[in-house]
């Protein structure tokens, strides 16, 4: 553990620091006992920041603090959710396309292709709006999903064609193990190692999704999200009325999250290729 | 000859994306429990109280076919293909009755076909020149500089970039409308004049987050290619620095960004549905919002059938230029 944080880089170091501190608020000082910031007039309504109310409270009489909390520990299950199935999809397609060859390969290329292209949007604008407002996180993320698998089963099926040329991979085939033994014995500890990083990426473009969702009214309205809470501070005219300390910390919190999630990545990327000594 | 079998090859891939794609738009809908018929007769109904049961089934009857809902599975989905992919015909909109989908597309379309290709262009080639500089010339600060800059601004979504723009230039300096205003009458001049006014920020915060995509990418790899041996090489013969940063290094690593261009059109697009969200400006992706909040099921159909198409070509087209560029290609 020492090791590794010495031989990381600058990159990983700060995207650690700076995932873990979400991850802290979102996910341990979330669960400190607290009113339900969802609940109109728990207290009067426009106070400024004080001890009480470290950010302050809406229009509606919510605490900014607390939303806050509840919107990042929201929006980041939704990207976790997301982000879990997307992979495990996406390593399960790659894999297959990889190592079969010939038309299932074809095939599942031309789809997996169809939907990197594809612009997710309106897609998304048009399954979301289809059941507006009644659905759940687990829903949301799932319909998230469908556009979450097709990158990572990308980089999977080329990592999967080069590893099959290997040596070792040609050393397992000779000594009679199967394709499917081959497959979780040998491929999938690379596969894995490739899919954290890929992870990371699907868990950011999630949470990046559902705010645009959310901006567009199509996030369920009872949902408290960071970009909900953006679009909530948008619709009350936190902008006109400059209650800075509403609509402010929703996207400090989204731009730092983001920051941090992508130095995560490219800091992970880099300590890789060091590691394989490049 | 090879070149022949590279287009069909990709002619075909092109043909079956836009397939995949409509055809799954296509079921998608149609597997969720929700009717629009029923939804839009619950909201006539409440505005215009209860109507005698004769009239509401022929008013369901002529929703039905307005929706494209008729006949069997197998039907419909033909007629979608037919109408909607050929002859662009996706059937009244329900906001503008009974203005056609297709005429309304087609006005909105332009103003953010105008935007996304201009930013993305000149992002695309703002980024890769200054990535080009920041990877060649790795150890300089303002190399550093640039792709720390790069950095804390590519990550962040679209439309937080467009709404602190908003907030920055639009509210507290005041030097732009906050909501962008296009004067579509009064001639060609006011036109142009209020058409670039209302683009100004709406392109900037396309251009900020893509332009630091560009300069990452482009930095890495560049970088990479500088390493090689045959760059190194070119040194020992005295080449001078400029000409193997445009003829060596550049030339090998804009490759890729070409390929990298076709895959991220996609996501350029989506970006400009919500940078035109915030903005108000009259795109593709205002249309999408309207839609949205008035149920408009044929208009939201119609713009996605549109994008897809639009975005699979302008796909095709870029990997089309590609074998001018690689001449590797054509032989491969």
């Amino acid at each position: 553990m020492r090791k590794f944080w010495r031989n990381a880089n600058f990159r990983l170091k700060a995207g650690i620091i700076i995932t873990a501190f979400f991850l802290l608020l979102g996910f341990v000082v979330y669960y400190i006992p607290h009113v339900d910031p969802f609940t109109y007039n728990t207290y009067r309504g426009k106070l400024p920041p004080s001890w009480e109310h470290p950010l302050g409270t809406t229009s509606m009489g919510q605490d900014v603090f607390w939303l806050l909390i509840e919107a990042i520990h929201n929006s980041l299950l939704i990207g976790l959710i997301v982000a879990t199935i997307g992979t495990v999809v996406g390593v399960f397609v790659g894999l297959l396309s990889g190592f079969s060859g010939g038309v299932v390969d074809r095939v599942l290329m031309v789809v997996t292709d169809t939907f990197v292209v594809v612009p997710s949007l309106p897609i998304l604008v048009l399954m979301t709006s289809l059941m507006k407002g009644s659905t759940t996180i687990l829903v949301m993320a799932l319909v998230l999903a469908v556009f979450a698998w097709a990158w990572p089963s990308r980089q999977i099926r080329s990592l999967a064609l080069s590893l099959k040329e290997r040596d070792f991979i040609h050393t397992a085939w000779f000594s009679g193990e199967g394709t499917m033994e081959v497959v979780v014995t040998e491929i999938l500890p690379y596969a894995l190692t490739w899919s954290l990083s890929n992870f990371m990426n699907a868990t950011l473009a999630a949470i990046a999704s559902e705010s645009s969702l959310a901006v567009l009214g199509l996030s369920p309205a009872n949902l408290i999200s960071l970009g909900n809470m953006i679009q909530w501070a948008r619709e009350r005219n936190a902008i006109f009325a400059q209650q800075w300390f509403w609509i402010g910390p929703p996207i400090v919190a989204t731009v730092l999250l983001f920051i941090g999630l992508f130095l995560l990545i490219t800091g992970y990327n880099d300590y890789l290729s060091m590691k394989r000594g490049r | 000859m090879k070149f022949t079998k590279y287009l069909g090859l990709r002619l075909l891939t092109w043909a079956l994306t836009i397939w995949i794609g409509v055809t799954f738009i296509f079921f998608v809908p149609r597997m969720f429990p929700s009717d629009p018929v029923e939804t839009m007769i619950g909201q006539i109904q409440a505005r215009a109280g209860q109507m005698d049961p004769l009239q509401m089934e022929m008013l369901r009857r002529s929703l039905r076919v307005q929706f494209g809902l008729e006949g069997s599975l197998l039907e419909q989905y033909l007629s979608f293909l037919w109408k909607g992919l050929l002859q662009w015909d996706f059937g009244p909109s329900l906001m503008s009755y009974p203005t056609p989908v297709g005429d309304i597309i087609r006005t909105y379309l332009p103003y953010t076909l105008i935007l996304t290709m201009t930013s993305t262009i000149l992002a695309w080639l703002v980024g890769n020149f200054i990535g080009l500089q920041a990877g060649f010339r790795k150890d300089r600060r303002s190399s550093k500089i640039m792709e720390g800059i790069a950095i804390c601004i590519y990550p962040i979504p679209y439309f937080i970039v467009a709404l602190i723009l908003q907030i920055v230039f639009a509210y507290i300096l005041g030097w732009f409308p906050l909501q962008s205003t296009i004067y579509t009458f009064g001639g060609f001049g006011p036109f142009i004049r209020s058409l670039i006014r209302a683009s100004i920020l709406p392109a900037l915060s396309l251009l900020l987050v893509s332009t630091g995509w560009w300069i990452i990418s482009m930095k890495s790899l560049s970088s990479t290619v500088a390493e090689e041996d045959f760059v190194l090489f070119a040194r020992y013969r005295g080449i001078p620095s400029g000409k193997i940063g445009r003829s060596y290094v550049m030339r090998n690593s804009i490759i890729t960004q070409i390929t990298a261009l076709a895959m991220s059109l996609g996501g350029a697009f989506n970006g400009s549905i919500m940078t035109e969200i915030i903005f108000g400006y009259p795109g593709v992706g205002g249309l999408i919002q309207k839609a949205v909040l008035r149920s408009d099921y044929n208009m939201i159909l119609g713009c996605i059938t549109i994008s897809i198409v639009a975005i699979s070509t302008a796909t095709l087209i870029v990997d089309l230029i590609y074998p001018l560029i690689d001449p590797r290609i054509r032989y491969s």
